[in-house]
């Protein structure tokens, strides 16, 4: 077939592309090689959208060994351990194939990790659907968790955190992100670097198919109706040889002959093996009928672009071949010495005997295009004069008993009961906690991690709202006595080429860059998702921040279940009722105008290091962060963990009490204490110059609000536990 | 005293069981499926997982693997074998158990904490052991057990029911049943006694930082038998 501008176009290349390329390579490209640059060349493979603002990220700290650029970020966690760890999305086919795009999604992100030596040891995810009155939410929701499960389930790593949120603007696309933690020695990461020339160049793991052809460039394009016909692209995972390739990989990784290796994740074989001459400023030769391939008569065009999952491609030292098929066929995978790294600095590509295509790495990789586009600030929205005469129809048992069993607080076991949270036997939190807690096996060190997203906030205004995002991660790590070390960001966006959106993106990454910055928050991996739209309606923008914190001794986690009768209960930082884009103003009082509650960085800093002090020294009995619904639906989300109840006590400050209650104020934590440590914890508070109220104490099962016995903790189970179960199962 | 633990292709929880036989004082072994022979053992362990990815049915290719045979010889000369989850799955599918493990009633996978009640104490994994019920943890998607009439009824009339779901307090309810497992059977024993499949896992529930520690008093208590 002769190649022509039609053709590019429907490769997904824009008309002004296709001629630079054929600028570059001084003469038109044939098929596969039209194919090769699709696949480099669209937004998911090439960043070409984000990459300037990427660039200025906050990436580098004390404790990162390795930042963005590889196939996951590093951090060191001390005595030689680090964390591999990293975010990312799978959208497109999830919304298509909610089973297999969620399930190839986990399968993908595990692969990022152990290519890069670590053992995977927990996973995560952020899923975010439409509306649950859209007729499709309930069946893309049953999917996606199904396949979540099944990948993770079968590889035999918990599940230990995630976060679901429901949104009209997800209606036509929704989001699923999901990330991995490994653990590594620090002396033993493997990098994706090709270094030396004729090194042999190794295929191992799952045969190829013609499954996934052209899935990173279907990930580059907004919906339209005839998204049914895209599910061919759509890759199938098979969990049971990923747990195999993990198996062989690690034993292959404890010897010394691998030079480097990386997944073949989207774009498969194409970009795994450019990118790593790329890096190592290499040539490559692949022969493309050494190929293991599951369907007969596979063009190179096809073998090239297939996205068939379970794949590595390797780099050997020379005369390693036979050690290292040893061990692959004890595992049962494929194992194929496919070609050999060379001085060209091109990719040369053979088939049949004959060059079919044959590109300078530099065109691909470096060259390909990057925009600078336009966008458009959000301005901050003015603050909404809510009257608050209003309230005074309002019962506070009431609304909290609402607040409570909104789809977006109530509890979301129905969804991680179907998770395997507790294999590897080293899970000390489980799901529905501030943050997910796993051992580091045979040590007295801790990982805490944790996933959010803040939606409306960003929506509102994205320059605070991605500052908030970073803020409530840092939070959540705190909460359970964690110090904060790194993030991973998965930004998931709507059609770049839209000023409003760019913008949305440029000032959410400039958002996440500042409290990244001030809080010494470094972020070490991450993707992005862009053209989350269909027809045109875009989905609010979603940075998915990622954290990673550590405990250096495990049995000083703190839960946020209430603990004791008769302790007190107190809010560290200061409550000013901030109530626009709260989860009261939007579903109680129906107004969703208004700005988010204003980040002050130095504030988080400074109460969430005061926290961590209090902790260590052993004066908090339990904690939790104020987030969505403010400081009542926190206690109460305390009290239904301990199944306790508890009394607030009459406002001391001059703040209507919805206001007080139902504010989302950043930088704010509850916390639990006994009352003889009254005294020391309060000194702390003032030494630091942190805001603290003393509102209330753990009562046995009542709750109780300005003398008034309310409610009943069985009241307040009743109201969490049971929306989503109901919603799912009747 | 020795354990060896079979390690399939797709075994996942071989590493955890590993962590609390020696915690309780086993030397253990691990196996590879395609050994011929194991090596001299007090205790044979199938772990759970997706052996063989589970394909065709939870446990059958794993009951036609070549370790196979050597355990369901130990088996039959009165050695003891325990199988957790896929490895009880894999008892069924080799006949040493009757019945079979179908999908789960609610059709979900589940992960969670249930307790169990222990129904016989005339063998050498419960007797003596210091508590009645147990709090352990399953995770899976085929733990719904079922057989027929006639064997439901051996397996009554010779005390072969092991565990069985119940509340803290003990009470068997069908509200304490997680997955539709007929009689609310948890595990059950060979004729003999000498074999045990169940779906909790007693080896994710060693010490009081997990979900619970009851796990504790099922190994301290079978070492003790077994010396």
């Amino acid at each position: 077939m002769e190649v022509n501008e039609q053709i590019a176009v429907e490769h997904g290349l824009k008309k002004e592309e296709f001629k630079k390329i054929c600028d570059l390579l001084k003469r038109t490209p044939n098929l596969t090689e039209l194919g090769i640059f699709s696949a480099m060349w669209n937004e998911h493979c090439s960043y070409k959208s984000s990459r300037i603002h990427l660039k200025k990220l906050n990436t580098k700290g004390k404790k990162v060994i390795q930042g963005p650029g590889e196939n996951a970020g590093v951090i060191d966690i001390e005595d030689d351990d680090a964390i591999v760890f990293k975010i990312e999305s799978h959208n497109h086919p999830s919304f298509i194939e909610p089973y297999q795009g969620a399930a190839t999604g986990v399968g993908g992100i595990m692969r990022d990790v152990f290519t890069m030596g670590a053992r995977p040891i927990a996973n995560l995810n952020s899923i975010h659907f439409g509306s649950p009155q859209h007729p499709k939410t309930k069946n893309l929701l049953r999917g996606v968790v199904k396949g979540i499960g099944g990948y993770g389930n079968c590889m035999g790593i918990p599940t230990v955190g995630g976060q679901t949120y429901f949104d009209e603007s997800y209606n036509g696309n929704i989001l699923v992100n999901a990330m991995t933690l490994g653990l590594v020695n620090k002396n033993k990461i493997f990098y994706s670097k090709a270094a030396g020339i004729n090194k042999p160049v190794i295929y191992v793991g799952s045969k190829t198919g013609r499954d996934g052809i052209h899935g990173a460039s279907m990930a580059s394009t907004i919906f339209d109706d005839k998204i049914e016909e895209k599910k061919p692209t759509v890759q199938v995972g098979d969990p049971f040889t990923e747990k195999l390739l993990l198996e062989a990989c690690l034993e292959l990784m404890s010897g010394k002959s691998i030079i480097s290796i990386q997944d073949m994740g989207a774009a498969g074989l194409t970009s795994s093996s450019i990118e790593m001459a790329s890096k190592g400023n290499l040539g490559i030769e692949l022969n493309l009928n050494k190929v293991p391939c599951r369907e007969e008569k596979m063009t190179p065009y096809e073998i090239m672009l297939s996205e068939s999952q379970e794949r590595m491609l390797i780099v050997l030292e020379n005369g390693k071949e036979e050690e290292a098929k040893k061990i692959f066929d004890k595992w049962n995978l494929d194992f194929s010495v496919i070609g050999k790294t060379t001085d060209t600095k091109k990719i040369e590509l053979f088939f049949d005997n004959n060059k079919v295509a044959e590109i300078p790495i530099n065109i691909l990789a470096e060259n390909a295009p990057v925009y600078e586009r336009k966008w458009k600030k959000t301005k901050l929205p003015q603050k909404i004069n809510f009257n608050k005469d209003d309230f005074k129809k309002l019962k506070i048992s009431e609304v909290l008993k609402k607040v409570l069993s909104l789809p977006n607080i109530s509890s979301k076991e129905w969804i991680w009961e179907q998770y395997d949270h507790t294999v590897m036997g080293d899970t000390i939190q489980k799901p529905g906690a501030d943050s997910g807690i796993i051992r580091v096996h045979g040590t007295n060190k801790a990982v805490a991690t944790s996933v959010d997203s803040s939606a409306i906030y960003c929506y509102a205004h994205p320059l605070t709202g991605g500052k908030q995002v970073v803020c409530e991660s840092w939070r959540n790590l705190i909460s359970c006595g964690s110090k904060p070390i790194a993030i991973t960001n998965c930004l998931n966006f709507g059609n770049p080429e839209k000023e409003k959106n760019m913008g949305e993106f440029v000032e959410c990454v400039e958002g996440i860059n500042e409290a990244s910055k001030f809080l010494n928050y470094p972020i070490v991996s991450g993707n992005v998702s862009f053209y989350n739209e269909t027809k045109d309606k875009g989905i609010k923008p979603t940075p998915t921040i990622g954290g990673v914190g550590l405990l250096k001794d495990y049995k000083k986690m703190i839960t946020m279940n209430l603990k004791n009768k008769d302790n007190l209960i107190l809010v560290v930082g200061k409550t000013e009722g901030h109530i626009d884009q709260s989860v009261f103003a939007i579903n109680i009082l129906n107004e969703k105008k208004g700005p988010p509650p204003v980040v002050n960085l130095f504030n988080e800093k400074n109460n969430g290091e005061t926290v961590l002090r209090l902790i260590d020294e052993g004066l908090i009995n339990s904690a939790h962060d104020v987030s969505l619904g403010g400081i009542i639906t926190a206690v109460s989300k305390m009290a239904i963990k301990g199944k306790k109840g508890f009394k607030l006590n009459n406002l001391k400050v001059l703040i209507n009490k919805f206001d007080y209650y139902f504010g989302e104020d950043q930088g704010r934590y509850i916390i639990e204490i006994e009352p003889n440590n009254l005294t020391k914890v309060q000194k702390i508070l003032k030494d630091n110059s942190v805001h603290c109220d003393d509102i209330g104490i753990v009562t046995e099962n009542e709750i109780i609000v300005d003398k008034e016995p309310i409610l009943h903790i069985d009241d307040l189970i009743k109201s969490n536990k049971f929306w989503l179960k109901d919603f799912m199962d009747k | 005293m020795k354990s060896s633990v079979i390690i399939f292709p797709g075994s996942n929880c071989d590493r955890d069981m590993d962590v609390a036989l020696k915690k309780f004082g086993f030397k253990n072994q691990m196996v590879w499926h395609n050994d011929q022979s194991i090596p001299k053992s007090d205790l044979i362990v199938l772990p759970g997982g997706f052996s063989y990815g589970d394909y065709l049915r939870c446990g059958s290719i794993a009951s036609k693997s070549k370790v196979i045979k050597s355990v369901i010889d130990f088996a039959n000369s009165g050695g003891l074998v325990l199988g957790i989850c896929n490895g009880f799955q894999i008892l069924t599918e080799t006949g040493l158990l009757p019945g079979v493990l179908l999908q789960n009633k609610y059709q979900k996978f589940i992960c969670k904490n249930v307790h169990v009640k222990i129904n016989d104490k005339e063998n050498k994994y419960f007797k003596n052991i210091k508590k009645e019920v147990l709090e352990l943890h399953i995770a899976h998607n085929e733990g719904n057990y079922f057989c027929s009439e006639d064997e439901i009824k051996s397996l009554y009339d010779n005390n072969q029911i092991a565990v069985t779901y119940c509340d803290e307090k003990g009470q068997e309810d069908e509200k304490f049943n997680p997955n539709g497992a007929l009689k609310n059977i948890a595990g059950i024993f060979s004729k003999n006694k000498n074999i045990l499949g169940m779906m909790p896992h007693p080896e994710r529930m060693i010490d009081k930082y997990l979900s619970s520690n009851d796990g504790n008093f099922f190994f301290e208590n079978l070492i003790e038998n077994l010396k």
